[in-house]
């Protein structure tokens, strides 16, 4: 039985806050932005209460920087914005991405571009996402459908970045991120923590950036004579700039792209519905995945075979999961308040043809669009 | 006392620096002031941004990051949060510092916390090749300003007095004992400290400005600085293009950053147990 104070009346925004204190957050940097000023407002209620800090900075690079520099020093660190913040964020999700430091950024996306519609939803950050940053570089993105999976999602999210030494992107939306739902949170002792790997090495033998099979490098705690170097360059396995060194740099680019290869398996969320004959495949992601399970649900009652696959999990892209549940359908439809960004990926994973129900005019997308669209593929 | 050798990297010299650059001398200060203090070598982080001048933590034997440019202190602020026991120092250039990073500069002289800027100032863009910096003098040549440079340096130092910095100081290469000192005294200040050291770049800055030879840009730094001692006895206009340097501003009627979150910690959880908070 849910003990009683489990079961909350929770808005998406304010779950990440639980969320990432349960998982052990201790460190926020912020700026406020709509529809993610919740999240500050909470975090600088929550932080202190838990013994962490809440820190409001003069702009998203510094905050970007400032959990960065918080997670060198052992704490497990957030920030949380939309659009415009998430644009001056990109440099330093590339530095955390090159130096390998377990971050959580939430982005709650409203319609872009520039100053766009502050309080509706999209989801055009998909590929921004992605490749916000210059360079090649790891990033993981995940992405709720509703409070509970911003819940659950957020604590993937700091586990993930402590495992694999990725930034992990939590992208939600400005539907997610405002709707109050019930939710039943789990027993906090029923959830699995995951802190970074720490090195047994003595400072003589240890190389912060030397890594094992699993291509995750150990930290090591700055006391004792492990006085290292850490640079935005490409660097060699203690961690000083190889400016020329194109061995190095290739070596080190390839263990940062295969690290999430490694993890792909672990770091892929996905829920499914009526899939099992789905002659028609509704692959959505996000609050968009809610409109598309009712379409499915509508549709199934006028015998149309629709189904739904859910991705939770956006990048690294789950080719292997849609071509799974796309293999015996004829067509997958791809909803998105964008005007299609994943949907190439999913065309590429299904090898079916694909359609897109797109919008980013603020407004979200109805059930009743995507059954129109599911008739005129027909 | 130990030698400054003692505190650089094993293999990490020869150095990047041209011959004639004032960077190492700064790191040279920096080490005999923390050799003074006694300070333990695992309690000092140097973090940098990007720049020449940025890469004085590559050869110092302490904890160290080179962050991205302009970001240093930004990351240092979550540093210091999450290490509060340790001395971080932040090591910038005119360009990092006072140019595209200077926005955090400010703020985090507002905070008033427990960091401690170096900034290095020789005027220019020295690792991209000499473009003119936001303290490049007005009239001097840069790669960008090939006729002359049309902008106006500013004085960083009143800046940050007026940002809220409780330690501010000026000091030059040449005059490198007064340095020094500016220097173990940031150290020993508690709240965010600020000290701007004028240094040569005869490659980037001396060459087109009729100062190849890195002795003539000493003689100017010698030449154009005023101890804030005798600064009265000048007239605004005879202070026009001249540095003031040494201690400018020592404060201690401003709570240090760290300290006070520690005690915002203690009252959320006073409130939370139902106390009064207070
Ligand atoms: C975002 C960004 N813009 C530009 C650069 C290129 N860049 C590297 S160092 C530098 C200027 C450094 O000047 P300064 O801080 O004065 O340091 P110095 O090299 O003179 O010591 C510039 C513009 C960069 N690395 N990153
Ligand atoms: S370019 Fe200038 S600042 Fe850079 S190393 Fe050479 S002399 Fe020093």
């Amino acid at each position: 039985m849910i003990k009683e104070n489990r079961v909350r009346f929770m808005q998406g925004n304010e779950a990440v806050v639980e969320a990432g204190i349960i998982a052990g957050v201790r460190f926020f940097a912020g700026y406020p932005i709509t529809p993610a000023s919740e999240i500050a407002e909470l975090m600088s209620i929550r932080m202190p209460q838990v013994g962490g800090s809440y820190l409001q900075m003069e702009d998203e690079l510094a905050s970007m920087a400032a959990i960065v520099g918080a997670s060198m020093g052992g704490l497990k660190s957030m920030t949380a914005t939309s659009g415009p913040g998430f644009s001056l964020m990109q440099e330093n999700i590339g530095f955390a991405s090159m130096v390998e430091i377990p971050c959580v950024i939430v982005n709650v996306m409203r319609v872009g571009p520039a100053s766009g519609m502050p309080t509706h939803p999209a989801q055009g950050d998909v590929m921004q996402a992605r490749w916000g940053t210059h360079g090649d570089h790891p990033v993981v993105v995940l992405c709720p459908a509703n409070v509970k999976e911003a819940f659950d999602l957020t604590i993937e999210a700091v586990n993930i970045s402590e495992l694999v030494r990725v930034p992990v992107i939590l992208l939600s939306d400005a539907t997610v991120g405002h709707i109050r739902e019930r939710v039943e949170l789990p027993d906090p002792a029923s959830i699995a923590l995951i802190n970074r790997k720490m090195t047994t090495l003595p400072p003589e033998q240890y190389k912060p950036f030397a890594a094992g099979e699993d291509c995750v490098p150990e930290f090591a705690d700055r006391s004792n004579g492990y006085r290292y170097h850490m640079c935005s360059n490409m660097h060699n396995e203690w961690g000083f700039p190889a400016d020329s060194g194109h061995e190095i740099a290739d070596k080190l680019i390839r263990r940062l792209d295969k690290k999430v290869d490694l993890f792909q398996d672990r770091v892929t969320f996905y829920n499914t519905y009526e899939t099992e004959d789905a002659e028609f495949m509704i692959v959505a992601y996000g609050s968009v995945a809610r409109s598309a399970k009712d379409a499915v649900k509508l549709l199934r009652k006028e015998n149309i075979r629709a189904g739904l696959l859910q991705l939770q999990t956006i990048w690294p892209f789950p080719t292997a999961v849609v071509k799974q549940f796309c293999v015996g359908a004829k067509t997958v439809i791809v909803p998105e308040m964008n005007m299609g960004q994943l949907i190439s990926e999913v065309r590429l994973a299904a090898g079916c043809e694909a359609v897109g129900v797109n919008r980013a005019d603020g407004m979200a997308i109805s059930p009743q669009e995507i059954i129109e669209k599911v008739k005129a593929v027909k | 006392m130990a030698q400054v050798k003692d505190y650089l990297r094993p293999g990490k010299l020869p150095h990047i620096w041209c011959p004639g650059c004032g960077d190492g001398t700064v790191v040279g200060a920096m080490i005999r002031s923390i050799d003074k203090l006694k300070l333990d070598r695992d309690l000092v982080t140097v973090i940098t941004g990007i720049g020449c001048s940025s890469r004085v933590n590559n050869i110092m034997d302490f904890h160290s990051f080179q962050t991205t440019h302009g970001r240093a202190v930004a990351f240092a602020t979550g540093y210091k949060v999450a290490k509060p026991d340790m001395k971080v120092i932040v090591v910038t250039g005119d360009g990092d510092g006072a140019g595209i990073g200077g926005n955090h500069l400010i703020h985090a002289a507002r905070r008033n916390i427990d960091l401690k800027v170096i900034l290095i100032n020789n005027q220019i863009f020295g690792m991209t090749g000499g473009q003119f910096s936001p303290l490049t003098p007005n009239g001097a040549i840069a790669s960008t300003a090939q006729y002359e440079n049309t902008e106006y340096p500013f004085d960083v130092c009143k800046l940050m007095e007026a940002a809220g910095a409780t330690y501010v100081a000026r000091g030059t290469v040449y005059h490198l004992a007064l340095t020094e000192k500016l220097i173990t005294r940031s150290l020993e200040h508690k709240g965010f400290s600020y000290v701007e050291i004028i240094t040569q770049c005869p490659t980037g800055y001396g060459k087109r400005n009729k100062m190849a030879d890195p002795y003539q840009l000493l003689m100017w730094q010698k030449e154009n600085s005023v101890p804030v001692e005798q600064a009265g006895k000048y007239s605004a206009e005879e202070l026009k293009d001249k540095f003031i340097i040494g201690e400018l501003l020592v404060r201690n009627d401003r709570t240090e950053f760290v300290e006070a979150n520690a005690r915002l910690i203690d009252k959320s959880r006073a409130k939370a147990k139902g106390g009064s908070g207070k």
